[in-house]
């Protein structure tokens, strides 16, 4: 990847995790352990991969974004809001009453949420149906759609995999944050869903494995995908929960709780200075 | 008595014929299709029908995202597996974002027979009632089934279309104009009024005779729309006969007779008797034998309807 191109990912996804983190704060509830490992998938995503247009959220012709995984929308609105859909001051309304930006991402109301999700394992099922209207509409756009590695122990991410397949879904993109960490503890002492690439091989589905931290990696996976015909692609993305706030890393107790006010200064001080 | 028909053999022959006229809604099915009779669809229309395996979740996901993409689409089970096991989805996935997606649930109710009480759901009605912005239409023949199909394509948002697997009379010829959300007064009377949805519509009809018979006058209300209720006709016909019995093919809980109480609670209370499944599971058996064991009958109407005349003040 070139150089500028490097950089320009790079601002956006400290831009994610600082929105994201503002919103956290402020809201002082929310999801900030998740929302850091996606950020620099969302900035790939949003500012090279997908083709979208702020200005016009509800092109019938746009790729799609399905965040399975809901309760990590802190780093998703981050995204939309740098992207233009809305103005970056909203994120400080995160969770308030009477704010759009509703705990988990709300599609009737948020400019940019192409689907409501925050009960686990039904956006990727949504995902699924909305890559299939594509092909019977025979239009060309690309559906994403990040799920969580512990979300995977639900069943219905099964059964969407199954009908993925089956359907030969090959405009859709499952992404999975494999941050390894779910509420009670790691995702293999709680209910080992592993090995997920093994299991989505097996389903039916173009896997890759990669570092969901580098951009790299994620444009070479996400530009692959594109040529595979006749099966959707899966990419375990290997994802450190926390990314980029040394003291969140593949912290547990970070999953779902907001930085008190001298930690949330610590956390934005390191991911500018470390930028 | 009329030419008898179920309501989920006109649901798919519905599905099949309007697949002409209105050509971009989708059917999906879980592994169901024969007996839901979306197969009628199928067969007509291959491309515009799914079958999403045995996976209801999953079906009811897939019809959101279909639905948030413009498709207008039916999703059909059993009505234990649609509302049953797919509440959570229908809830999130559907309700909650208002998406353009009509549950075809068949088999609704005891009347599912020999399959007995894992397959008979007589608590859909109360679950889909609490999802706010949900339209329930619970025909009671094949005629206003078919009706009610044609007017979930035409009425954007969330549908729960709630048919049956026994053959029930038609009372409606083809001049029936169905209306979204109106109950139709099929008698007048005076005494009581009888506010009956889906195959308790024609029993209804039975009892009012009997009871006319003894020289009480009912009034007989067919509500296939319950959700949103028609409060004024409810009511207005309360307020008349100052007695009301509810009969419904469901759970006294939660269900038609819940609704109408919660509509008089604050209008126009007077004793309101309703007839249904009295808190109970199903069980295996002929459908006449169902009915009866489970009071879903005109007799039991009839004896519920005197029964709120002497609760008159």
């Amino acid at each position: 990847m070139k150089t500028a191109k490097l950089e320009m990912l790079k601002e956006k996804a400290l831009n994610i995790r600082l929105g994201a983190l503002e919103g956290v704060h402020a809201a002082a509830s929310g999801h900030p352990g998740g929302s850091l490992a996606i950020a620099d998938i969302l900035a790939y995503l949003y500012f090279s991969e997908m083709n979208v247009d702020p200005k016009n959220p509800k092109d019938p012709n746009r790729d799609r974004l399905v965040l399975s995984k809901g309760h990590t929308a802190p780093a998703l609105y981050a995204a939309l809001a740098e992207k233009g859909y809305f103005e970056k001051d909203m994120l400080k309304t995160l969770r308030k009453f009477g704010s759009i930006l509703q705990g988990h991402p709300d599609m009737k109301h948020i400019p940019g949420i192409d689907m409501s999700t925050g009960s686990l394992g039904q956006g990727f099922s949504a995902a699924c149906g909305i890559a299939l209207a594509g092909k019977i509409d025979s239009k060309d756009y690309r559906v994403y759609s990040i799920i969580g590695d512990g979300e995977s122990e639900e069943g219905q991410i099964w059964e969407a995999a199954m009908f993925g397949a089956h359907y030969k879904l090959d405009n859709l993109v499952a992404i999975v944050d494999n941050n390894g960490l779910q509420i009670d503890g790691r995702v293999t002492e709680v209910m080992n869903p592993t090995p997920l690439d093994e299991k989505f091989a097996a389903f039916g589905w173009n896997v890759y494995t990669i570092d969901g931290h580098d951009f790299d990696q994620i444009a070479d996976a996400l530009a692959k995908a594109r040529n595979v015909k006749g099966k959707p692609t899966a990419i375990i993305a290997k994802c450190v929960k926390g990314k980029g706030v040394s003291y969140m890393e593949d912290q547990v107790g970070w999953h779902g709780s907001a930085p008190k006010d001298d930690q949330y200064e610590a956390a934005v001080a390191e991911l500018k200075a470390n930028a | 008595m009329a030419e008898k028909i179920a309501t989920r053999e006109a649901y798919g022959n519905a599905l099949a014929s309007l697949g002409e006229k209105y050509t971009d809604f989708i059917v999906l099915d879980a592994d169901l299709a024969a007996a839901t009779k979306t197969g009628t669809f199928k067969k007509k229309f291959p491309e515009r029908f799914f079958d999403c395996g045995i996976a209801e979740g999953n079906m009811v996901g897939v019809a959101a995202g279909l639905a948030a993409s413009g498709k207008t689409v039916f999703a059909s089970s059993f009505a234990m597996f649609a509302a049953g096991r797919a509440f959570e989805q229908i809830r999130n996935s559907v309700g909650y974002p208002h998406l353009n997606v009509k549950i075809g649930a068949t088999h609704a109710g005891i009347s599912v027979g020999e399959d007995g009480a894992t397959h008979q759901c007589n608590e859909d009605i109360a679950l889909m009632r609490t999802i706010p912005g949900m339209t329930i239409v619970n025909p009671a023949d094949a005629v206003e089934a078919a009706a009610a199909v044609e007017a979930a394509i035409n009425t954007y948002g969330p549908f729960y279309l709630r048919f049956g697997r026994a053959a029930v009379p038609t009372l409606y010829d083809a001049n029936y104009k169905f209306e979204l959300g109106k109950g139709v007064k099929l008698a007048e009377g005076s005494d009581v009024t009888i506010v009956a949805t889906g195959l308790m519509v024609h029993l209804a009809l039975e009892a009012a005779e009997t009871l006319k018979n003894e020289g009480i006058s009912a009034e007989v209300i067919n509500i296939h729309t319950i959700k949103p209720l028609d409060k004024d006709i409810i009511v207005a016909s309360a307020a008349k006969t100052g007695a009301v019995v509810t009969a419904e093919e469901h759970s006294v809980i939660g269900g038609l007779g819940g609704a109408v109480c919660e509509a008089l609670a604050d209008s126009c209370p007077v004793p309101v008797l309703r007839v249904g499944v009295e808190d109970r599971f199903g069980m295996s058996g002929k459908v006449p034998e169902l009915l009866a064991e489970y009071g879903l009958t005109a007799e039991n109407i009839a004896a519920h309807a005197r029964k709120a005349v002497s609760l008159k003040k």
